[in-house]
């Protein structure tokens, strides 16, 4: 009786660690595939940008390395090159124009956000509702939506081919106010009653309290607005027409232009590895902040 | 203190920019479409003319694609920034002629300024495409082309077609087209860039059928289309069920497909005569130049191709009254139009670049250095421009269509649907008609005023 | 939600609300009410003539077959990337949720695509589907599929919706993990105990407890599928061949910048506008609700 229920247990616990065992492999296979599938597209770039032009020109799709990676890398960054139909722009002066142009998005963003969250949160004056629902309803129009007459205001003000222009509209977020918001009422009244006792005035307060205090979640907002700001496409190819000024984004697609067979494709993939590099560098290097900066400003 | 100083040093500066200003030259803005190695060739003709004298700078300035020049040219002159001069497809001429005070009409502007050009010497076909009914010159012709037919010579040999003569029908193209299938070794025997430029606009043009009413919109802005008439349906109906039989390729829009014949796909291929420079360089196999064929039994065909390319137009700085612009900057725009017209400048375009000669003489001048004995057929699309005697029908002078860029776009989306098995010719012809003819309606609304 | 205590003054906040609210104003509010003004309007490019026409530019939109067309190829689209998005980044998130080794890894290996450029995933693609220098291009045509994207709508549609799918994998795929990561461990093992086999274990108790994630998802998805795809449309196809792969926002660039039709532009974009104003609406509504959960 009780050999048989022993012999029972084990040849359960048997086919559950056999299932058990299936399912990992499973598992497993599901998860590769899927991060192959991810890389599939990024290893053909990159394999792409170490071969010469004809190799791939000619059809060729090589899966390994070729040996014109430094010829192709050098060549990219100092002349730029790759479209038959457009003026060569170095991938340095694009890399910098697209670093410039998130850098000051993400910086800009913080920045006015986390002053207008400070006002609306520890201030009690008229308007204060008005003043937050005119930031709050901006989330609804993305520049998308706005694009054309954007365009027409930044022709009336002279900002077109400017940083200036390709920046400051996109640096209003009623995101990040509202993530500022949330979290600053999340600051403790005892605080604001010590600062107080101490005569330290508000903007004491801010510099002493506030800014230490949300140091976590400006590293997580500047993630997200960082790519946010790289990757902006349609305004820049509206705002910009001086080649000097050419974000990496909009460059990269111009120098494909029809997909012209006799593209140099190498130079083409390479300059798509240096458009790639900065962004993808900031997530995996800042994931914990990038995950939070994610959940936060959506939620 | 050291703020006063910089604020006095400002000061005496703002002082001494006007002194400055008289030596310097004046600057005259010069937007262009073309991308390298054109672009480099434009800008070469500007360096040359600034160094011919001290008085004027022409700056060009690389806008992107014919079409976002043309945008930005717009935008620009809305937000009262618009450059002196500003290269502009041919398509676009429509817009630019009713474009009211943006534009200085270059017969104004020769007239103002005293400076004469010879435009009686140009080839009608340039000339007529930028003048207005009477004569007067619109804009300044420049790089101008036309479409012509590019084939494999090397293809024809092995198909056992004569390579030295292209059909001048098309019964005679499609007599060749299976032959080429059967054995002239390329992927497909014929394709074509420009599908509404190489295959409709210029088809029209030489077989002296209107594209639209009003003499192609030449007399005024009630025109309409007429493309849905039974020669361009058959043609196109020929070409949808040739490409179902494997006889032809759509390569997509604009001058996508042009890569397919330097690289050996395609042994025909129909697009702009500026294809020159690129074929040279890169095809390796014999090739020949040939004119567009006609479709027997027509009357009057063949006549005279219509250009393509672009010409430049003189704007004014903004909506503002008064235009923005002072003498001296006409002058000196006048100047330069007057050097680009000397036909020793526009023979040496010609011969760098592959566009037509604008100019009779310009033609003889290159005659005269042997070029055509050099680069046979290098001369056929500028015979094709002048075949049937070089008078110009209200059919073959060109086309004046306000919003001609979508139209464009329309024809070629129909047409699209048409190669892909969704409807027929006659259906695209009929529902770009339909859709062609709201745009020129619109277009005629909006510019009355 | 208020503070008891604040501080007093009232030219400080507004001094501090200043540079948030000229931007605000000058690049939300102006080109909004610009849109309104101008979708009633009607001008030639130039700018030099201009007429009132009330609200002749929507009407003309509802009536043109090409702008519909739009519209349907936008629904296709959005729920094509939606569905695929969301449903590969569910299938990931439960592989990676099982506690296996190496799921750090996977994880990472899974979320940097969110970092990638819309356009620029349209470009990696394109090594991939380009019929005559990409690997799965060029592979389809020796088996004898007829592959060219540039002429043929259907295969352009599929590789426009694929290469904006896979960019919005990893967005869904943190959430999908965040959400599996919190159902507790309890409500799990009581599943497992009433012996329901792990396919209805996950359908009869997980993915009901996902469902706010899935919502919230399902509307983030649809907004990225609506407008951050245009550079995905713009660096393959351009709207095309015929108008195949045009979706609402790729028609408002092709009208304002090409066509140099601000009027019919401008009704597009406050018709836009309306759309994300319900969808944004809609999504708030499920959260004050999920507040009450």
């Amino acid at each position: 009786m009780s050999g048989a229920a022993t012999i029972d247990v084990e040849r359960l616990a048997a086919a559950s660690r056999r299932r058990r065992a299936r399912d990992r492999v499973f598992t497993y296979f599901a998860l590769t595939l899927g991060v192959l599938i991810f890389a599939l597209p990024i290893w053909i770039t990159l394999i792409g940008s170490t071969h010469d032009t004809d190799t791939i020109g000619r059809g060729d799709v090589p899966l390994l390395p070729g040996s014109e990676a430094f010829a192709n890398y050098a060549r990219a960054w100092d002349e730029g090159g790759g479209g038959r139909n457009t003026f060569a722009v170095p991938a340095s002066t694009m890399l910098w124009n697209s670093l410039l142009m998130a850098l000051i998005i993400a910086c800009g963003k913080i920045a006015i956000s986390l002053l207008s969250a400070f006002a609306v949160v520890f201030f009690s004056f008229p308007g204060r509702m008005v003043f937050f629902w005119m930031i709050f309803i901006t989330l609804m129009l993305p520049v998308e939506v706005r694009i054309i007459p954007t365009f027409q205001v930044m022709t009336d003000l002279a900002l077109i081919d400017t940083m200036m222009g390709l920046t400051l509209p996109l640096i209003a977020s009623a995101t990040a106010t509202l993530l500022f918001r949330q979290f600053f009422l999340t600051i403790p009244d005892e605080y604001v009653e010590a600062a107080k006792v101490d005569g330290a005035g508000p903007m004491r307060f801010f510099k002493d309290v506030v800014l230490p205090l949300s140091v976590t979640s400006m590293a997580a907002l500047f993630v997200i607005q960082f790519i946010y700001g790289w990757n902006q496409y349609l305004w820049p190819l509206l705002m910009v027409s001086n080649r000097d000024l050419e974000t990496v984004i909009v460059g990269l697609t111009k120098m494909i232009g029809i997909g012209d067979t006799q593209n140099e494709w190498n130079l083409i993939m390479t300059t798509a590895v240096f458009a790639l590099l900065p962004p993808v560098a900031v997530v995996v290097l800042m994931q914990r902040w990038f995950i939070k900066g994610l959940t936060e400003t959506e939620k | 203190m050291q703020r006063r100083t910089l604020l006095t040093g400002a000061m005496s500066l703002g002082v001494a920019a006007p002194a400055l200003a008289q030596s310097a030259p004046i600057e005259i803005q010069f937007w262009h479409g073309l991308a390298n190695p054109l672009g480099g060739l434009l800008e070469k003709r500007a360096t040359d003319f600034n160094a011919t004298q001290t008085k004027y700078k022409i700056v060009p300035t690389f806008r992107g694609s014919y079409p976002e020049t043309m945008v930005a040219a717009i935008a620009a002159f809305r937000a009262n920034n618009a450059p002196h001069i500003v290269q502009m497809f041919e398509v676009g001429t429509g817009t630019m002629m009713n474009a009211g005070r943006a534009v200085k009409p270059v017969h104004e502007l020769l007239a103002e300024t005293g400076v004469s050009i010879d435009f009686d010497d140009y080839l009608p076909g340039v000339r007529g495409y930028y003048s207005l009914a009477d004569g007067r010159m619109m804009s300044m012709p420049f790089n101008s082309s036309t479409t012509v037919v590019w084939y494999n010579k090397d293809a024809f040999s092995r198909a056992g077609v004569d390579p030295n003569k292209f059909p001048e029908t098309w019964e005679g193209v499609a007599e060749i087209l299976p032959k080429l299938k059967a054995g002239g070794g390329t992927q497909v025997p014929m394709s074509t860039a420009w599908l509404t430029w190489a295959q409709i606009e210029n088809f029209s043009a030489i077989h002296d059928i209107p594209l639209a009413t009003l003499a192609n919109g030449f007399g005024g802005l009630g025109t309409e289309l007429r493309i849905n008439n039974p020669l361009v349906q058959r043609h196109m109906a020929a070409l949808v069920q040739w490409q179902k039989d494997g006889l032809f390729r759509y390569g997509g829009r604009n001058n996508a497909g042009e890569p397919a014949f330097p690289n050996g796909e395609a042994a025909i291929m129909f697009t702009s005569s500026g294809f020159r420079a690129r074929v040279q360089r890169e095809a390796r196999f014999g090739w020949g130049v040939a004119m567009l064929p006609y479709y027997q039994g027509t009357p009057r065909a063949p006549i005279n191709s219509i250009i393509g390319g672009a010409s430049l137009w003189v704007m004014n700085k903004g909506p503002a009254a008064g235009g923005g612009r002072s003498r001296d900057e006409f002058v000196g725009v006048a100047e330069f139009f007057k050097y680009l017209s000397n036909p020793e400048v526009d023979a040496q375009w010609h011969m760098d670049t592959g566009y037509v000669p604008v100019r009779r003489a310009s033609y003889a001048i290159a005659k005269d250095k042997g070029f055509y004995r050099e680069n046979p057929g290098a001369d056929v699309p500028i015979e094709q421009l002048l075949r049937g005697g070089g008078t110009l029908t209200d059919n073959s002078r060109g086309i004046r269509l306000g919003g001609f860029v979508e139209i464009r776009t329309i024809m070629e989306e129909e047409m699209e649907r048409a190669f892909q098995g969704q409807q027929t010719a006659e259906q695209a012809l009929t529902a770009a008609t339909t859709r062609g003819n709201v745009v020129l309606r619109n277009f005629e609304r909006a510019n009355r005023g | 939600m208020r503070k008891k205590v604040i501080f007093r003054g009232v030219a400080l906040p507004y001094l501090l609300l200043l540079p948030q609210m000229i931007i605000t104003l000058v690049f939300f509010f102006w080109p909004a009410g610009m849109a309104v003004w101008q979708s009633a309007q009607r001008e030639d490019a130039f700018g030099l003539s201009t007429q009132f026409v009330a609200f002749e530019n929507f009407t003309d939109l509802f009536h043109d077959a090409i702008y519909l067309n739009a519209a349907w190829n936008t629904v296709i689209f959005s729920t094509a990337v939606a569905a695929l998005a969301l449903g590969s980044a569910l299938f990931l998130a439960v592989q990676a949720d099982k506690h296996i080794r190496g799921a750090g890894v996977y994880k990472t290996l899974l979320i940097w695509p969110y970092a990638v450029a819309p356009a620029l995933a349209a470009v990696l693609w394109l090594f991939i589907f380009h019929p005559s220098i990409g690997l799965v291009g060029k592979a389809l045509a020796s088996l004898g599929v007829n592959w060219d994207y540039r002429v043929n709508g259907g295969q352009a549609m599929t590789m426009v919706i694929i290469a904006s799918a896979w960019k919005q994998v990893s967005y869904n795929f943190i959430f999908f993990l965040a959400g599996l990561q919190s159902i507790p461990n309890s409500v799990l093992e009581a599943a497992a105990i009433d012996g329901a086999r792990p396919m209805r274990r996950f359908w009869g108790v997980i993915f009901p407890l996902l469902s706010p994630t899935t919502f919230f998802l399902l509307v983030v998805n649809l907004v990225y599928a609506f407008f951050d795809t245009f550079g995905v449309i713009h660096a393959l196809t351009r709207g095309g061949p015929g108008n195949a792969t045009e979706t609402l926002i790729y028609k408002v660039y092709v009208d304002g910048v090409q066509n140099l039709n601000f009027g019919s532009s401008a009704a597009q974009s406050v018709i836009l506008m309306l759309i994300v104003i319900s969808l944004t609406a809609i999504q708030f509504r499920f959260i004050e609700r999920r507040v009450h959960y």
